[in-house]
């Protein structure tokens, strides 16, 4: 049957995934934030995997949290997208040099 | 047997997914397969009899933040020349350092190490179990104040991303008070002085 370790081992790989996301696409801001939301799903994965085994649904109560707060970052993420697109016409993550002096 | 299916059956077309939402050139597409991801890992909560929140992430997710990633994507011009360059630079770079990463964590979940949980099966609550009751006694006794900050971090966003993305309309049919004040009766009255008919 499944056991603990198949779903933690699912997580883990849609967490390196997310993670190479981040590092090759450098010319696409909107598939990093995209990466961001694997990347949470990959830890929720793992709480929701760990609160079935244990039994104890508090482990769900932590993802329902999570949800919300990447929702909010989502959006947020998102509006700064559009003013960055309208102050520079791109979305290059390698045009955002302004920091580099 | 069948659940085993399911779940390597899932857990496939997820990771296929996600991978495809990293190394595909065109946003639109990158959000269609995101959403695919998002509905097979519903799929595994399910398996795991999270069904609450299985479905919240279909309803959430799927309805909710993907059309928003969706409307950004259809509302930016893009100039779709630049986004396809090659992404080959940093590709042996990453490839290094998930496969050490994964490997790590592949090690350090093998079943002998999780103790006796890593031998146990994945278990199936009674009948009469409900999740979303379970979860909402818990959520509104325990984590009452955590829930309602939850709602209080909603609201920001919300105040947030109309603040940021609002723009003053160039043409709005706004009151000025002050301007309606320092009118005089020679800016606004013109007296002529007519010929009179004989």
């Amino acid at each position: 049957m499944v056991t603990l370790t198949d779903y933690l081992i699912v997580g883990a790989i849609l967490f390196g995934l997310s993670l190479a996301g981040m590092i090759i696409n450098r010319k696409n801001l909107i598939i990093v934030l995209m990466s961001v939301e694997l990347m949470l799903l990959a830890v929720n994965m793992n709480f929701i995997a760990f609160s079935s085994f244990l039994q104890d649904p508090r482990g769900q109560i932590f993802v329902f949290f999570i949800l919300a707060v990447a929702a909010a970052e989502t959006a947020i993420g998102l509006a700064i997208l559009i003013i960055l697109f309208r102050h520079r016409q791109s979305i290059n993550v390698t045009d955002l040099d302004t920091l580099k002096g | 047997m069948i659940e085993k299916l399911i779940f390597y059956v899932f857990a496939a077309l997820l990771i296929g997914s996600a991978t495809m939402v990293i190394v595909s050139r065109q946003s639109v597409r990158a959000a269609f397969f995101l959403i695919v991801a998002f509905c097979a890992s519903a799929v595994l909560w399910m398996l795991l009899s999270a069904e609450f929140l299985a479905l919240l992430l279909i309803f959430v997710y799927v309805g909710a933040v993907m059309t928003l990633f969706m409307f950004v994507v259809m509302m930016l011009n893009l100039d779709q020349e630049s986004l396809q360059e090659k992404f080959v630079r940093y590709l042996p770079f990453a490839v290094l350092l998930v496969a050490l990463m994964v490997g790590v964590l592949v090690y350090a979940m093998k079943p002998g190490h999780l103790g006796e949980l890593g031998l146990a099966i994945s278990p199936h609550p009674s009948a009469d179990y409900s999740n979303t009751k379970a979860l909402g006694l818990l959520l509104y006794t325990h984590y009452v104040y955590a829930f309602e900050l939850a709602a209080v971090i909603l609201l920001i966003a919300i105040v947030a991303a109309i603040g940021l993305t609002h723009r003053e309309k160039s043409r709005n049919k706004r009151q000025r008070i002050d301007a309606q004040l320092a009118a005089t009766k020679a800016d606004r009255l013109q007296i002529l002085q007519l010929e009179a008919e004989k």
